[in-house]
């Protein structure tokens, strides 16, 4: 309710707030540690994902991400858009049509910024690294990784383990973390 | 659009050009869209593929025939298995081997089980993409039982690399048939749920009935297969009528769309047919537990395999439609041609077409109803 | 009806634009007949009461090192029956009509073959690249094609 006139009658005036002031009671929780250690702690706990399936993977980060292996145990939900993501999980295979919009696509996430490269494909070319004229050898060659899973695909606990591993990695950093 | 603005001039809206994809989470991959709207109302969509294009068809020329099974997992990797047995298929046409009758049972078995989990991803996505995502998890949930029972037989969760040239890699294990015959009875009710969840749901009929509608004429001219072709309503499918493998010992039914919310040949025809299928796929797979032989699962093909020179084009009935192979040989280890013709590339053909006039939310509606793969489109 | 059968017939319509019939090794045989008059043959397949073409199931680019072809299988949905069409080009200048007004579900294979062999399919609605980047250079589904060492300055 406000109090403009505009608005009807006036209501009295509210009592002063300094006397609702409490003092620091028992059931204050104080924590004392770094800051670091609470913004990575933060950061690793909402991990949320760029829902970025281009080939076989794809479909095993879409099961891990449903009924039987639910990432979001690990704070780890997916995002349509890279504007609200903080990890890129590449999974599946990126031709030299795709390569300029991966870049686009980790160009337009907010730092701090993570990639997980998902299978053979993204982490070198895999079955096609031999033979196939229009394949990547490896997203990073565009872009840099912070964590590799191998498999073809990877089972859904594989995945599981590289989020881990990130978030391992998350842990280390220092001065805010600011960059990646 | 035209209307009328204060001073009684006609009112014109300017055209918008909005890119769609490739990365989209209702373009099932990396497909791309541009979208020309006026308004809300789609004038022209434009599709551009080609962004998981990966040269299978150049790989193919240079590995060997049997090398070139693990990539045939790649090529739909929702139906993993038909492309493998289709694959196999293929070459025994060429090379005119016998299959042992076991390998042809378990084959069937086992393509039959990934049209049904290929089937609940398609069904998943759809509904996900109509904005209900429980039945999403529903869909996974069974998928992830046929994929156990997968992993029993070969080991893996998604590619397969289960068929061979002249048979399968391995009998069933024990205790496989027994499992899959649990699944069917665990599974077949589970059908009726997902019909009470979503199928009638009266906002989804509303999204799906009426929208993008294909005579069946126009399919066919269109080159459109499988369930898309079906759900015109026309009655053709290649396990009935250009019959292989073992099908024709087995009884079911082609269905077909309807027209039971709309005018037919619409994306809930469609999405129905696939829903109808699944349950005469459980009817295929409980006749073939029921009749599998027992014997050897592999025919004496030799390790150097050199088929003998000539053209065949074989095709099968893979969850997206006809998956045609073509391999040219000249005699040597190596096709020397390969070109796979797959149900999603040629159904994308129509999609210019059939959207012009709709909304901008039907085209995702569309999409999800031709159960379009990239892989299959791009190879 | 018999590929032999609908080898004949064309042979009465067309003449010398239709060349030979390979069956021999071929499942489907072919029928191969001269490029110029692929458009006319296909409408008459399509039309004709007796063939009734009605379905492309492929079309698909061949590379015999000593010239192109161009396959086409197609499926009658009417009689259920199925024949192979090809049609042979030099290497030097691979063009031929398009059959996309006989069979819409022609234009984007067309567009494929245009794509990874450099075939032109003359009166075409829509030619374009398909599956590869607009600036790509060469067509990889060529015997004689070699592998670019970088793309946009990634190493292929």
């Amino acid at each position: 309710m406000s109090n403009d006139p505009a608005h009807g009658q006036g209501q009295p005036a509210a009592a002063p707030l300094v006397s609702a002031t409490p003092g620091l009671g028992p059931e204050a929780h104080v924590m004392v540690g770094s800051a670091d250690l609470f913004v990575n702690w933060a950061r690793k706990s909402s991990l949320w994902y760029l829902l970025f399936a281009t080939a076989c993977c794809g479909i095993e980060l879409m099961q891990a991400g449903a009924s039987r292996y639910d990432l979001d145990r690990f704070g780890a939900v997916f995002r349509a858009t890279p504007r609200q993501a903080d990890l890129m999980l590449v999974a599946g295979t990126i031709t030299h049509k795709m390569a300029e919009r991966v870049k686009r696509l980790y160009d337009q996430m907010p730092e701090p910024k993570y990639v997980i490269a998902m299978g053979s494909c993204a982490n070198t070319g895999g079955p096609f690294y031999k033979d196939s004229y229009c394949v990547v050898k490896g997203v990073d060659l565009i872009i840099p990784v912070d964590v590799y899973i191998p498999g073809c695909p990877p089972r859904p606990e594989a995945l599981i383990d590289g989020i881990m591993r990130l978030q391992k990695i998350i842990m280390t950093k220092k001065n805010y973390g600011a960059r990646a | 659009m035209t209307g009328m603005t204060a001073r009684g001039e006609a009112l014109r809206t300017q055209e918008m050009t909005i890119n769609m994809g490739p990365q989209h989470p209702s373009t099932h991959g990396v497909l791309r869209v541009i979208l020309t709207t006026d308004g809300e109302v789609v004038t022209r969509a434009v599709p551009d593929v080609g962004y998981l294009h990966r040269g299978l068809e150049k790989i193919g020329e240079r590995v060997t025939y049997a090398q070139f099974m693990p990539f045939t997992d790649r090529l739909d990797y929702l139906a993993a298995m038909n492309c493998n047995c289709a694959w196999a298929w293929a070459v025994e046409k060429l090379a005119k081997i016998e299959v042992p009758e076991r390998a042809e049972f378990l084959r069937v078995i086992v393509a039959e089980l990934n049209r049904i989990s290929s089937h609940l991803i398609a069904f998943g996505s759809f509904t996900a993409d109509m904005g209900a995502f429980t039945p999403f998890l529903y869909a996974i949930r069974e998928r992830e039982r046929v994929n156990d029972l997968f992993e029993m037989i070969c080991g893996n969760r998604l590619t397969y690399n289960y068929a061979r040239i002249g048979g399968v890699s391995g009998d069933a294990p024990p205790g496989f048939l027994e499992k899959t015959k649990e699944f069917l009875d665990y599974f077949e009710p589970k059908i009726d749920e997902y019909n009470n969840l979503i199928s009638y749901n009266k906002i989804f009929v509303h999204r799906l009935a009426n929208v993008a509608v294909i005579p069946a004429e126009e399919a066919v001219a269109y080159g459109m297969t499988g369930p898309n072709l079906r759900g015109s309503g026309v009655p053709f499918d290649l396990r009935r009528d250009e019959p292989y493998s073992v099908y024709p010992k087995f009884d079911f039914k082609v269905c077909v769309g309807t027209g039971e919310r709309g005018k037919l040949g619409d994306c809930f025809d469609r999405y129905m047919v696939r829903i109808n299928e699944m349950r005469e796929s459980v009817k295929i797979v409980r006749q073939a537990l029921a009749q599998i032989p027992e014997g050897p699962v592999m025919a004496k093909v030799p390790r150097v395999f050199k088929p003998p020179a000539g053209e065949t084009y074989f095709r099968s009935e893979c969850p997206r439609g006809e998956t045609g192979i073509y391999v040219v040989s000249d005699g040597s280890a190596n096709p020397f041609r390969l070109k796979i013709r797959t149900g999603s590339f040629v159904t994308m053909n129509i999609f210019e077409k059939v959207t012009k006039g709709l909304m901008i939310a039907d085209i995702v509606a569309v999409i999800g109803s031709f159960d379009i793969i990239l892989p299959e489109i791009d190879r | 009806m018999e590929a032999r059968a609908i080898f004949e017939t064309l042979k009465e319509k067309f003449g010398d634009a239709v060349v030979e019939l390979q069956g021999e090794g071929f499942t489907p045989p072919f029928v191969v007949v001269a490029p110029g008059s692929v458009r006319d043959i296909a409408r008459f397949l399509k039309e004709d009461p007796a063939l009734s073409f009605d379905s492309l199931m492929s079309l698909s680019g061949v590379d015999y090192k000593d010239r192109f072809a161009v396959a086409y299988h197609l499926y009658s949905m009417k009689h259920r029956h199925a024949v192979g069409m090809k049609a042979m080009l030099p290497r030097e200048s691979p063009s031929l009509p398009s059959v996309d007004d006989v069979w819409p579900a022609a234009n984007f294979q067309e567009r494929e073959a245009y794509d990874l062999f450099g075939f032109v399919f003359e009166g075409s609605k829509d030619l374009r690249r398909i599956l590869l980047p607009e600036d790509w250079e060469g067509h990889p589904l060529r015997k004689d094609y070699k592998y670019a060492e970088f793309y946009h300055g990634i190493k292929i």
